[in-house]
């Protein structure tokens, strides 16, 4: 224990990650994580000089990531759901780890049960909530399903309780820091992850375009940040990350914004991508069709008087769904990033080269994932301002557990209003 | 120069005996009552001291709720602050970071959106028909989620830029340390609000249980009290525990049977737009009259009646004053743990002879949830108003096929005449 701390002290602040520099060659400490790279692919590259070498292994396993990327979009929004949980709790793992290791506190046996025991909490909520919301006729037929819905609420905070008071009981004399802040790290942990991955569930149940243009801009900025800070790279951008670079920056800026209108287009052109997922109670399974919205239909707009000399066309014809891509590139590409500056800044302060060693060359999941966190909230809050209004179906269902004299008063505002719009003739069909 | 990181490194990794004592606060009690007191031994001083000051604080409890709802809020709202300001005063010290000036100002702003974030959520729906009339408030509320979520991002940017070398982990300490503050004190007095708006009763009953648990706990201790609770707080007894739970079983049921009979309480607080006050009337719910209950055997033996006029709250009752003596107490154990952790008496000196207001309120917070999970779940349903503005808002072919639906609804019901036109 002594000497892991002692080594772990040794690692300066400054250089514990993002420790190459683009001058050096592999010149760095050596790092206390172990080679995962898998033996086939040692071989394979044997010949090559450890940069280049490091380059192909990050190479091909970006590849390798994006392919199972495009085949779970294949396999479909219940394949997909299941990924996010399990992205979820292995990034949950992850940081918990980082805790135990930062604090020596593996004898605390009864914490990591905890630990466990409040994903579940927290994860039995989020889903009950959204399960509800999307699955409602399939859950008022089943009976236990029906109660466990209604008091959804109570029981759960039920569940979260029993945890505060077993972790209250389990409190012990000498250790009580410890394990507050084991308690504190868990509670930021899940309000993290948890939050995060049902935000992008809930996008994904909206199209899965809304979650798949997010990510893939997200991952297209990393891409093309890389590439042109490698290529063009001169002015440091901040302290946190010295391998971040102005030009990389605003080159990965345009660049995300200009695949983000490309992506968009190819897409908006198919149902499966623009429709909302819905559960089909006949067929017990998950179906993307509908009438495309408004969003999604080609429509003619005027290119500015500025942009005609340069690019020759009077009108253009474009989804509106690709206008929001904008706003989503933006976001990805100027705001994403402070995502990754935290993750950076996290691993400094705990002296950590990555958050784990998964993923050969690349670190563990939560050093993927860590730019997505604020995409997936910032897409959730977009959506809900500025798309879509609340859900129909859930108002219909809230509005059947009102008293009789209260469905009244807001069934007659409601018609008041129609009438007011011009909706509702004075010739009502039944 | 001393490297803050290992420092602090160090600091974690000592057991809890290693770490010096933080130096007692200073006695804040007013000369008036010194002077007064200064004949007793010090023991009874310090009752003495304490009971007045307990009931001083009673005492300002009920003007306020003889002041009204608003005056209400505005407690509920101080209170928040200053625990707020409390806990993080207590991460200052414990971290030794006073010189992070920058993060003092972002703790201050993070709880600012915060609470613009909630007191938007509610204010959005108590307050509808006034919201209504005035044009920014109405953008405001439209895109409330996306300007809360903006100025909070605001802040993150900001910590992240703030974030300097040598001393990221004390920043992200105390970055962690603000947001779990943030997530305790102000959804739990956020939620004591709607418990509020729903109707004062639902506001008065929970918190006056959990004094009076706390109270009563305390006497039966006092008098009977032979059995260790728990190692945590050295001071409760088995014996305490139990006669308060019955005490304050009995005293929820008598307060309950007062309080009930008053619209001012029973009523959810509305909003009057056109005398621009908060007003507290209507024909109280069912909850709130009183019917027949038929006494089992056993109860019938031993009192001699047979049935029994209550109000259906005064059972409601039972389960609040359950969970304030059964559960409430776990929350004053995680302050007592809290509070051993980081070798601190009190969380501050504010109240002479009690600590801070923290101290005051560390067993309300789990009940202010568990009275808003109760009243979800078991009481009320949605808000109709809220569900009125989230019919409007909705896209014009989807007000129509809910309009349909609704009415099919309601004339199946027969709480629609379908041959009513107009």
């Amino acid at each position: 224990n002594l000497q892991e701390s002692e080594s772990e002290n040794k690692l300066d602040g400054e250089t514990a990650s993002d420790s190459e520099s683009k001058s050096e060659f592999g010149g760095s400490p050596p790092v206390p994580t172990s080679d995962d790279t898998p033996e086939v692919l040692n071989r394979a590259l044997s010949n090559l000089s450890s940069r280049w070498k490091n380059w192909w292994v990050r190479g091909i396993l970006t590849l390798a990531m994006i392919t199972f990327f495009f085949i779970i979009i294949y396999l479909g929004p219940m394949v997909l759901m299941t990924i996010v949980m399990c992205v979820q709790i292995k990034c949950f793992h992850e940081i918990i780890t980082i805790g135990y290791n930062v604090y020596h506190s593996y004898d605390l046996p009864w914490f990591r049960t905890l630990s466990w025991y409040f994903l579940l909490c927290a994860n039995y909520f989020f889903y009950g909530e959204t399960v509800t919301d999307y699955f409602f006729t399939l859950v008022q037929r089943e009976e236990p399903l029906r109660i466990l819905s209604k008091y959804h609420r109570f029981i759960s905070f039920a569940l979260y309780l029993t945890g505060f008071c077993m972790f209250v009981l389990s409190l012990v004399k000498k250790h009580y820091r410890l394990q507050f802040y084991m308690f504190g790290w868990t509670h930021v942990t899940l309000l993290i992850v948890v939050t995060q991955s049902h935000l992008i569930i809930h996008n994904l149940f909206e199209g899965m375009i809304w979650f798949i243009v997010p990510i893939s801009c997200v991952i297209c900025n990393d891409i093309m940040a890389y590439m042109f800070g490698f290529f063009f790279g001169r002015t440091p951008l901040i302290k946190l990350s010295p391998k971040k670079t102005w030009e990389g920056f605003i080159g990965g800026f345009f660049a995300t914004v200009l695949f983000g209108l490309l992506l968009s287009y190819v897409m908006s052109g198919y149902r499966c991508f623009t429709c909302p997922v819905e559960f089909n109670n006949d067929t017990n399974s998950f179906t993307v069709d509908c009438e495309p919205s408004e969003l999604f239909q080609l429509q003619e707009y005027n290119i500015p008087s500025v942009l005609q000399s340069v690019v020759g066309w009077k009108t253009v014809r474009m989804y509106p769904f690709q206008i929001h891509s904008i706003a989503l590139s933006t976001f990805a590409s100027l705001i994403g990033p402070f995502g990754g500056f935290f993750a950076s800044g996290f691993k400094r302060a705990f002296k950590i080269k990555d958050f784990a060693n998964t993923i050969p060359g690349h670190g563990g999941i939560m050093d993927r994932f860590d730019c997505q966190y604020l995409m997936a909230t910032f897409v959730n809050v977009y959506i809900a301002s500025f798309i879509r209004g609340p859900n129909p179906s859930k108002l219909i269902q809230q509005f059947l557990t009102l008293r009789p004299d209260q469905q009244l008063h807001i069934f007659n505002t409601l018609k008041a209003h129609l009438v007011d719009k011009g909706l509702l003739g004075r010739l009502e069909d039944a | 120069e001393v490297d803050l990181e290992e420092r602090l490194g160090e600091l974690d990794l000592r057991s809890d005996s290693d770490i010096p004592d933080v130096p007692p606060p200073t006695d804040s009690t007013p000369e008036i009552l010194k002077r007064a007191l200064s004949g007793l031994s010090a023991r009874w001083k310090n009752w003495w001291i304490r009971g007045i000051l307990t009931l001083a604080m009673i005492s300002v409890f009920f003007l306020i709720i003889y002041l009204g709802s608003f005056m209400l809020m505005l407690l509920v709202l101080s209170i928040q602050v200053k625990c707020y300001h409390e806990i993080i005063t207590i991460g200052y010290r414990v971290y030794h970071s006073y010189d992070l000036p920058w993060f003092r100002s972002l703790s201050w702003y993070f709880l600012l959106c915060v609470n613009y974030f909630f007191y938007g959520e509610t204010v959005a729906d108590y307050f509808a028909t006034f919201v209504q009339r005035r044009e920014q408030l109405q953008f405001l509320i439209r895109y409330h989620r996306f300007i809360s979520f903006a100025l909070y991002l605001t802040g993150f940017c900001m910590f992240v830029l703030s974030l300097v070398k040598k001393h990221y982990r004390l920043q992200f300490y105390m970055f962690a340390w603000t947001h779990v503050t943030l997530l305790i004190t102000v959804t739990q007095s956020h939620l004591v609000i709607q418990n509020l708006f729903e109707g004062m009763i639902w506001f008065l009953v929970p918190i006056s249980s959990v004094i009076c648990n706390d109270i009563t706990a305390y006497i039966f201790g006092f008098f009977f009290g032979r059995t260790p609770l728990i190692k945590l707080s050295p001071k409760k007894t088995w014996e305490g525990f139990i006669g308060g739970f019955f005490s304050t079983v009995v005293f929820g049921f008598i307060f309950s049977y007062f309080l009930a009979q008053h619209q001012y309480f029973v009523c959810p607080v509305e909003y009057n737009s056109e005398t621009n006050r908060f007003v507290t009337e209507c024909e109280p719910s069912e909850l709130f009259q009183m019917k027949k209950y038929s006494l089992p055997p056993l109860l019938q033996a031993m009192l001699g009646w047979e049935t029994v006029n209550m109000y259906p709250f005064q059972m409601h009752s039972i389960a609040l004053s359950t969970f304030a003596s059964l559960i409430g107490p776990f929350g004053g154990f995680f302050a007592s743990g809290f509070k051993r952790a980081f070798k601190i008496k009190d969380f501050a000196d504010t109240i002479p002879g009690h600590g801070g207001i923290m101290d005051r309120f560390d067993c309300q917070y789990l009940m202010a949830t568990f009275v808003h999970v109760y009243i979800t779940s078991f009481i009320r349903g949605p808000n109709p108003s809220k569900l009125l503005k989230q019919l409007l808002i909705l896209q014009p072919e989807q007000q129509l096929s809910v309009y349909k639906t609704l009415k099919s609804h309601l004339v199946e019901k027969g709480i629609l005449q379908p041959s009513l036109r107009g």
